[in-house]
């Protein structure tokens, strides 16, 4: 064990479940034990958003609703831009529909396990609760989900669940709650409820005697960097994915707000956790800039497979059905192409490392829907993916209705981020983070469909009941804008731009993102060994190195300047592709997103080690140059037995 | 491919903007319009120039940051967003004009990038439909007929990227605000607000310093989500509508 | 330093209903549909022509005789006068209001911009209106007044009808502002189904085909009488 690169701290543990009533009551029970804000007394109480994708919108609308004063953040120019637009397939709820035996603990069970027994059973349970509000909230707002010809709600299935409880609006579920979620929030702008700050980005954290009381922010537009105090702040700034450089996330999703609070104080768990979605379109060249990823719901009806000779190159239609390899459905029978996302993206890569990859590269699989078009028609293809299939066609040139697609894996969701208690507050009091940016609810592996579920969850129901107990001791005493704390934070931010910009080097930052993102692909993307894990821990060091004195970037601080931006984040990625890489080798076991080759049972499944790795990895940032340290949560599972995963 | 490109250059809203002729070599046809952006702009950081700014973020035509004017034609040839435009519509040798988009609504901010708040605030003015959280009714409490639902939502799919705007010849947001006006005025949910809504956001598109609306359909024909000119004549049967039931709205 | 960063300052919206584009809009459907009902009228009425000078300037004189004693001289036609009067004041009032919304729309002008979809007609409704409306003066001036006509002012419609339309010049530029005219009308029904919210995917087309096809009728109509005298037909 590598213990030079880390040290261990005490544990750490969530002390605001309350677990002394049986699962089904504790989220109740929570909220009576909370203390409340008389009405009167929110306008008085301040609280700083940052985000405004599915968590941040809803959390600000809810917030702004109820009565605080709420201010609020985002880079993009519209907050009906945030990345959770692009999600596709859909969002989970156990609402039984369908009348095929789902239920709340049903969908408990599912996610825990789904997640690979590495997530709490407390938030799992309250997130299963709440799912069923979040559809009626949703309809409510006029989210336009898909329906029957009875007028009612329409269903479909998703990988890691036997029942169909994930509604849908086409291929554009995230879109379509977003802009609920985000018409919500302008209504309470239009009231004045809410300060906006469009095309503002945190870079950093103010913590004052201990506790989050504001936040430095850059106008993008002007360059100008600004302060701002609050009672309370929340993250809602989504996934890191962008550290891998090619994933499905935006151009300007980053890691910034999340690690630069982690350097502030606030504990990051779980940082190797990412998920590869397995149906991404292949990448075409070296300049790709990003991933697109389809609708994992085209495993509903298309096969995944490969020919059964390596080397085949005939066009796929002229494979006979004998000479063609179905792997999925051939290695999983139970749930055929419907296997949960590790397992899916992982044979993928398996079945390309054995040479039998297909299109450009040899990397690729076919997802093919001449079955299904068989059986439901052209029409109804249509219908259900038409525009998953025109994406499709315009970013390869082929048209998908003639021939199979080819897909391939890409980084796509990262379950760590920063650790947070039963409340989603952090272990820096005051701070709250929801959405993606935290770690809480999906263990080491996501289902599908269930970020939507988590970040309306959090944003609707969870925090502005939680954030009550603690703004209930506030309004707290006013930081003044010359107070040390502040001073230091805002002069640190602008120390670092200048530097940047004062480099001058020969290496554009796009060119060290790529360097980096191919680094933590190789060495701990879909598949980690100790041996590859060091490889990029020696190099990581190198990277920032150059980074820091020999980077370009153009442009000046106090105007609108999108590489000085870009530069930023990277520093921000190398710093923290090194503590994924940490925590990847750490992590002597395989579990969910986490496959670490050492630790595989004969037929290669993910082996877990629950006797040495049932716990939440939390670390602590150090000043460069003394080791992270790892402060473990235990793992308890009181309802769901702890079982190696099967999907046969 | 080889390419020519005349890129509309500004450093910001006050300054006087240009035209500015750049070379591109080893374009490839699988590339996304942005990528080739991409490779200009690494070409002028390293020799020390400005790279052009343009607003792009989820580069798969959904966010709709990305807009750009592109050789007359709003997010270029194809009827798609300018991040899933591919180089493959272009031939090698080609011109390209690259401006932004322009109206009175969006005031430029730098290069290829505007303000396109304005949108915002035609929403903030009435594009929701009041429901508080938690106060939701049981979601099967209300069918939805599934072909108002499906219109509803095809509706729903605007991006709010502003190309309706940058193509009408009347800089007129009326397909963005019409898309809104439709969407959520076919579902049951929305009718308490209906005619309120449509009065508020079509006084708030017109203080936005867009244009009216005199039915030309460029808009609809350059729009990436196919927002049909029916969401427009929805629009402007409603507001005559609300205007005769004498709707005041509520401020 | 903490400044509030608006990107953009908040624009108070107009809700008088006179300020609304999509009323003014209105207003000009229903004025221009009011002067589309004139325009048959009108064309029918000119068909008298072919009856021969008697019938043509006996219309002429109902016209104005129409209802006498029980009405005063000149009900109808002042009726008419004015209604057309009224409409194209609205017409013109919303038609430059809109106007001038659009230049203030699009203060930067493209450097390079191309059509995808508009149609030729629906382009030129604005100057094609101007035109419209000169022709308009130019043609009471010609035809009601005799102001500009070459027989002069104290002459029958039929003379001053004829008269106008052996010259080959006024001919001209009568076929010149009826095409225009024509395109007008051609974008303007289609476009005032759309402005009072009466299409929809599936009528688009009807529309569409039954605005062309009424616009080139009615102007055929009125073409006949000028093409009738320019080949002597009528004289
Ligand atoms: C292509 C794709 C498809 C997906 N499909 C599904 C699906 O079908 N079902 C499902 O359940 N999940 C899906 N997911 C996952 C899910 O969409 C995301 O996990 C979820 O939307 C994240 O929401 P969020 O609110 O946490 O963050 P985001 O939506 O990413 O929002 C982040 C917000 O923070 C702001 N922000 C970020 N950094 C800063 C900063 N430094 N300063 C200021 N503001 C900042 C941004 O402006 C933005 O407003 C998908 C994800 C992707 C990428
Ligand atoms: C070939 C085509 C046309 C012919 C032969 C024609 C003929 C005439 C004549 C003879 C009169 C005088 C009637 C009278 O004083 O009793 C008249 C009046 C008038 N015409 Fe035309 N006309 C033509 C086209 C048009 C068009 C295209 C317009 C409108 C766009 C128009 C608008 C008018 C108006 C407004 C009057 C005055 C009516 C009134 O005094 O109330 N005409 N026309
Ligand atoms: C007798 C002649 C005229 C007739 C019959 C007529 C008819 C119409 C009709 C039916 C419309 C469609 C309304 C809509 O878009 O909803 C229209 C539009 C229009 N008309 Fe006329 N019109 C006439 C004269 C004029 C004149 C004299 C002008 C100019 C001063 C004019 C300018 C316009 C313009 C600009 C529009 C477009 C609407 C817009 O821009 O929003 N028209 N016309
Ligand atoms: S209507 Fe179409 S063109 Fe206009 S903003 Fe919406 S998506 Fe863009
Ligand atoms: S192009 Fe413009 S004029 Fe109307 S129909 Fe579209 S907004
Ligand atoms: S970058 Fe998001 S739509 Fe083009």
């Amino acid at each position: 064990m590598a213990l030079e690169l880390f040290t261990e701290g005490d544990p750490i543990a969530d002390t605001k479940a309350p677990t002394d009533v049986p699962i089904g009551e504790r989220w109740s029970e929570r909220k009576f034990r909370g203390r409340l804000v008389n009405p009167a007394n929110r306008r008085k109480l301040h609280v700083i958003v940052v985000g405004t994708g599915l968590a941040g919108g809803s959390a600000a609308a809810t917030l702004a609703e109820a009565g605080y004063k709420v201010t609020s953040f985002w880079y993009q120019d519209s907050p009906r831009r945030a990345h959770s637009v692009a999600a596709q397939g859909g969002i989970n709820a156990a609402k039984n529909y369908r009348n095929d035996g789902d239920s709340v603990h049903r969908l408990f069970y599912d996610t825990v396990k789904g997640g690979d027994f590495r997530s709490r059973e407390n938030n799992v349970h309250r997130l299963a609760e709440i799912s069923t509000n979040i559809i009626d909230q949703c309809v409510a707002q006029g989210v336009p989900f898909a329906r029957e010809y009875g007028g009612l709600l329409d269903n479909r299935s998703f990988g890691g669940a036997q029942v169909s409880r994930t509604f849908y609006a086409r291929g554009q579920t995230g879109q379509q709650l977003l802009y609920g979620a985000y018409q919500a929030l302008e209504r309470q702008m239009g009231l004045g409820n809410v300060e906006q700050h469009a095309r503002t980005e945190m870079l950093d954290l103010i913590v004052v005697d201990g506790k989050a009381r504001g936040i430095v922010a850059r106008n993008l537009v002007t360059g100008e960097v600004t302060t701002h105090m609050a009672d309370a702040v929340v993250l809602a700034t989504g996934g890191y994915g962008n550290v891998f450089y090619l994933s499905t996330n935006a151009k300007g999703s980053n890691a910034t707000a999340i690690w630069r609070a982690h350097k502030r104080g606030a504990l990051l768990a779980n940082p190797c956790y990412t998920q590869i979605h397995p149906t991404c379109i292949p990448t075409s060249g070296d300049y790709q800039s990003k991933l697109t990823l389809m609708s994992e719901s085209l495993r509903n009806d298309g096969r995944v497979w490969v020919p059964k000779e390596r080397g085949d190159d005939r066009d796929p239609r002229q494979i006979p059905e004998d000479e063609r390899d179905y792997y999925l459905e051939r290695k999983y029978p139970a749930f055929g192409n419907l296997v949960p996302r590790d397992i899916a993206s992982r044979q993928a890569k398996n079945v390309c490392d054995e040479g039998r990859g297909v299109g450009p590269g040899g990397l690729g699989v076919y997802l093919d829907f001449d079955e299904a078009m068989q059986r439901l028609g052209r029409k109804a293809i249509e219908a259900k993916y038409g525009n998953l299939f025109d994406m499709y066609a315009r970013i390869t040139g082929e048209d998908p209705y003639e021939v199979p697609m080819r897909i391939f894996p890409a980084v796509h969701y990262t379950m760590g981020g920063l650790w947070v208690d039963y409340d989603l507050q952090s272990t820096i009091p005051g701070l709250f983070v929801i959405g993606e940016a935290n770690f809480s609810d999906h263990g080491a592996n996501r289902l599908g469909a269930s970020a939507l579920m988590q970040g309306l969850a959090d944003g609707y129901f969870v925090l502005p009941n939680t954030i009550t107990d603690y703004l209930a001791a506030g309004p707290f005493p006013k930081v003044a804008e010359d107070d040390p704390a502040v001073v230091e934070a805002r002069q640190a931010v602008v120390a670092q731009s200048e530097k940047l910009l004062s480099i001058n080097g020969t290496r554009t930052v796009a060119s060290f993102h790529r360097e980096l993102g191919r680094l933590v692909w190789d060495y701990c993307g879909m598949e980690r060994s100790e041996e590859s894990l060091r490889k990029a821990l020696d190099r990581i060091p190198e990277i920032r190195k150059e980074f820091w004195t020999n980077v370009k970037v153009s442009g000046e601080q106090g105007t609108f300047n999108q590489n000085l931006e870009h530069a930023g984040r990277v520093a921000d990625f190398i710093e923290l592709a090194e503590l994924m890489c940490i925590d990847a080798l750490h992590r002597n076991e395989s579990c969910g997103g986490h496959f670490r080759v050492e630790s595989q049972t004969e037929e290669g499944e993910a082996l877990r080690d629950d006797e040495n790795y049932a716990y939440v990895a939390a670390w602590e940032w150090t000043p460069e140059g003394e080791p992270p340290v790892l402060h473990k949560e235990d793992l308890n599972y009181e309802y769901v037995h702890l079982a190696q995963r099967s999907y046969k | 491919m080889n390419l020519t490109l005349r890129v509309w250059r500004q450093p910001h809203p006050t300054a006087k903007g240009k035209m500015v002729t750049y070379k591109v070599s080893d374009v490839s046809p699988d590339m996304s319009f942005l990528e080739m952006l991409d490779v200009l702009n690494e070409q002028l950081i390293l020799s020390g120039d400005d790279p052009v700014a343009f607003d792009h973020d989820c580069r798969e035509g959904i966010c709709g940051s990305c807009g750009l004017m592109i050789n007359g034609y709003a997010h270029g040839p194809e009827q798609t967003t300018t991040c899933q435009l591919h180089m493959r519509s272009f031939k090698d040798g080609d011109e390209i004009d690259i401006e932004p988009w322009r109206s009175g609504g969006f005031p430029l901010i730098k290069d290829l990038v505007v303000d396109r708040s304005a949108f915002d605030r035609i929403i903030a003015s009435g594009g929701f439909i009041s429901a508080p959280t938690g106060t939701a009714p049981e979601a099967h409490a209300t069918p939805v007929p599934k072909k108002d639902s499906d219109a509803a939502f095809d509706a729903a799919t605007c991006i709010g990227c502003g190309a309706c705007v940058a193509a009408c010849p009347n800089g007129s947001a009326m397909l963005f605000t019409a898309a809104k006006v439709s969407h959520l005025g076919l579902l049951p949910q929305g009718q308490p607000e209906r005619d309120a809504r449509v009065i508020k956001m079509v006084a708030q598109q017109d203080a936005e310093d867009f244009g009216g609306c005199s039915n030309i359909g460029e808009c609809s024909a350059v729009c990436p989500k196919g927002i049909s000119m029916e969401t427009i004549s929805r629009l402007n049967h409603d507001l005559l509508g609300a205007l005769r039931a004498n709707a005041v709205p509520a401020s | 330093m903490a400044t509030a960063t608006q990107t953009a300052q908040r624009r108070a919206a107009k809700t008088g209903r006179g300020s609304s584009s999509v009323f003014k809009k209105a207003v000009m459907a229903i004025s221009g549909i009011l002067m589309v009902l004139f325009l048959v009228a009108h064309a029918i009425g000119n068909l008298h022509v072919f009856q021969g000078a008697e019938s043509f300037n006996e219309y002429s004189e109902w016209l104005r005789e129409f209802g006498e004693p029980a009405l005063p001289h000149r009900t109808l036609l002042t009726l008419i006068e004015i209604g057309l009067l009224v409409s194209v004041v609205a017409h013109m009032w919303s038609a430059f209001s809109l106007w001038r919304q659009a230049k203030r729309a699009r203060p930067v002008a493209y450097v390079t911009k191309k059509r995808v979809q508009q149609s030729y007609a629906s382009r030129t409704l604005r100057w094609g209106g101007v035109i419209i409306l000169l022709f308009i003066i130019w043609h009471l001036l010609d035809m009601t007044f005799g102001a500009v006509n070459p027989d002069g002012t104290d002459s029958t419609p039929y003379d001053r009808l004829v008269a106008s339309f052996e010259n080959p010049f006024i001919t001209a530029f009568y076929v010149l502002a009826l095409v225009l005219l024509g395109m007008h009308l051609r974008h303007g029904i289609f476009s005032a189904a759309q402005t009072l919210g009466q299409t929809n995917k599936r009528r688009e087309r009807l529309l569409n085909i039954t605005a062309t096809t009424f616009a080139t009728g009615l102007i055929a109509l009125y073409l006949v009488t000028p093409v009738a005298v320019a080949l002597d037909f009528v004289n």
